[in-house]
């Protein structure tokens, strides 16, 4: 019968078009960032496939800095997310009640606010005449002459503040599936609430740390927002020499090339983590 | 940690049978009710910290300003409100925004909802490479994902422009789109077709009679997040806009030069509305 041959290729029929797209638009341009970041020539000139290696290598020794900093700052602002985070998802997992819709609202409510004015208001909040910065001198812990706003620290609170529901929406999604009677079991063989967690809670919710640090680092590693209106140009990161080489000083190969290597350095973390993680921790 | 194991090995000694068993447990209860409250207590101040910009934004948006720039507060002001479009082009780029959001969040609902039926409903050779396909787009910094496209409109010369704003946004909604729409169909018990299917209704009317309305919480959860993930893409737009300008590249260009607090009503005015259509969403979804 006919049917069973028009099943056979219905799957196909189904993803071609999304197929097609994430085809041509993704791996091609892929390929392109991989062929530009060989290219050598001038924009005068035009730039010619040459398959120069020396780019990678120049690019890393001109943005060492740049690259240590973005993973740096991204790893700092992960675990800072992991710890301001990991409570909060705990309660609304057990002991929100029927607050727990309303709570996970809240969560997510300050990001229909635009990410950049957000952002923007952090500058208020860090400002040189803020409240804050004027608390932390009358308590002793900034000098009468320091300052918040365009420091590191800054730019790791506004990275952190930026991808904290990222860390909190998995997190509460893997507590929220523990069946509470096993903490119950833990605390009936004498555990006290600290092993209980420690022994029982943290080990299962280990998926979500897992997908939240990776869905906290990755877009974290690659910002430039943050520093351009938090920090100075001393702090920038990879983002920022990404975005300027390729929109304002026009140098596509080393963009190219430099866009090339962030994309393959997360790579090899991600798989280097989901692997450890996997493989000693899950299950 | 150390203190409290010994002190736990010491009561349970054979001396004292009773009096610390009852030290102990109240001790436990203590510090149970101390970390309890901790927790909350932790927990209300991170939300603290998740709404302090927001409640900054709202308020800034009553400024009085004068001048360039809306950074330290000069008295309470409607007049910003009264004249959301005073900033001079804030309003074509909310326009725009909202019409490029609309036309990817119709064409990556569409494109993502076929590939999530593919995926749960078909087994095919190739659905390995597929599922790695979709993954792949959300693994990836956004600024390695617009640089990329950026150099395939450059090799190509592509002008860009609003067409290129919207490949972009297509492209990085699609994977979020199958992601959710896969989650509803996979949630889904399959029993019911196959029941649909035992009382004589055809392929066609299953499907469009039970499995579609079904799946329509699924599919308008989807549309929702690409909605808002369009709407608010900043760093794909900003390498593959050209000229075109949507309201985060209007907030971009104007925060070099200052913000006006046009910027915070339409800031505003979008959680308004979005927090509202969610409380009423449940509302609703709640008397069904």
């Amino acid at each position: 019968m006919s049917g069973t041959g028009a099943r056979r290729w219905l799957p196909y029929l189904l993803l071609l078009p999304g197929g097609l797209w994430l085809f041509v638009f993704f791996v091609v341009p892929m390929l392109t960032l991989a062929s530009t970041s060989l290219q050598e020539g001038s924009l005068q000139s035009g730039y010619v496939l040459t398959w120069r290696i020396a780019n990678y290598t120049e690019a890393v020794t001109a943005f060492r800095e740049q690259f240590l900093r973005s993973f740096g700052y991204a790893g700092i602002a992960t675990l800072l997310a992991l710890v301001i985070g990991y409570p909060l998802a705990y309660v609304i997992a057990f002991r929100a009640g029927r607050w727990r819709n309303v709570l996970l609202l809240l969560v997510i409510a300050p990001f229909f606010t635009s990410f950049l004015i957000r952002t923007l208001a952090w500058k208020i909040i860090l400002s040189d005449t803020g409240w804050v910065v004027g608390a932390l001198k009358t308590v002793g812990v900034l000098p009468d002459n320091g300052r918040l706003l365009a420091t590191s620290a800054a730019v790791v609170a506004g990275i952190t503040y930026n991808f904290l529901p990222f860390m909190i929406l998995p997190l509460y999604a893997s507590l929220e599936r523990i069946d509470p009677r096993y903490v119950e079991a833990a605390q009936d063989l004498y555990a006290n609430a600290f092993t209980a967690f420690w022994r029982v809670t943290w080990p299962l919710s280990l998926p979500g740390v897992v997908a939240g640090t990776l869905l906290t680092f990755i877009p974290a590693a690659g910002d430039f927002v943050n520093v351009r209106f938090l920090g100075t140009p001393s702090q920038s990161m990879i983002g920022t020499v990404i975005d300027s080489r390729f929109l304002v000083v026009l140098d596509y190969p080393t963009a190219a090339a430099l866009s090339f290597l962030l994309m393959l350095a997360i790579l090899v973390l991600v798989v280097a983590y989901v692997r450890r993680a996997g493989t000693e921790e899950l299950v | 940690m150390a203190a409290s194991t010994t002190a736990r090995r010491t009561g349970a000694a054979p001396a004292a049978t009773t009096a610390p068993g009852d030290a102990g447990r109240s001790l436990r209860r203590l510090w149970r009710a101390v970390t309890h409250n901790l927790v909350l207590f932790w927990s209300a101040l991170t939300l603290l910290y998740l709404f302090l910009p927001v409640f900054v934004v709202v308020a800034f948006s009553f400024n009085d300003n004068r001048g360039r720039f809306n950074f330290t507060w000069q008295g309470f002001s409607l007049k910003s409100w009264l004249d959301p479009c005073g900033a001079p082009g804030i309003c074509p780029a909310m326009v725009r925004s909202v019409q490029i959001a609309a036309l990817a969040t119709i064409a990556a609902t569409a494109l993502g909802t076929l590939i999530a039926f593919a995926l749960v409903r078909h087994r095919f050779t190739g659905r390995t490479p597929t599922n790695f396909l979709i993954f792949l787009p959300m693994a990836t910094p956004e600024v390695v994902m617009g640089s990329s496209l950026l150099a395939l409109f450059l090799n190509l010369g592509v002008q860009r422009g609003f067409g290129t704003i919207l490949i972009g946004h297509i492209l990085f909604n699609v994977s979020f789109v199958v992601v959710t729409v896969k989650a509803r169909l996979q949630s889904m018990d399959a029993r019911l077709e196959e029941a649909a299917m035992d009382l004589y209704a055809n392929e066609w009317a299953t499907f469009r009679r039970v499995t579609l309305p079904l799946v329509t919480p699924g599919i308008i959860a989807a549309a929702l997040l690409a909605f808002a993930l369009s709407f608010d893409d900043f760093i794909i737009t900003n390498f593959n806009s050209g000229n075109t300008i949507t309201f985060p590249m209007f907030v971009w260009g104007a925060a070099q030069r200052g913000i006006p607090p046009q910027v915070n009503v339409m800031g505003t005015a979008v959680f308004v509305i979005a927090v509202a259509g969610m409380v009423i969403a449940r509302l609703v979804r709640g008397r069904r």
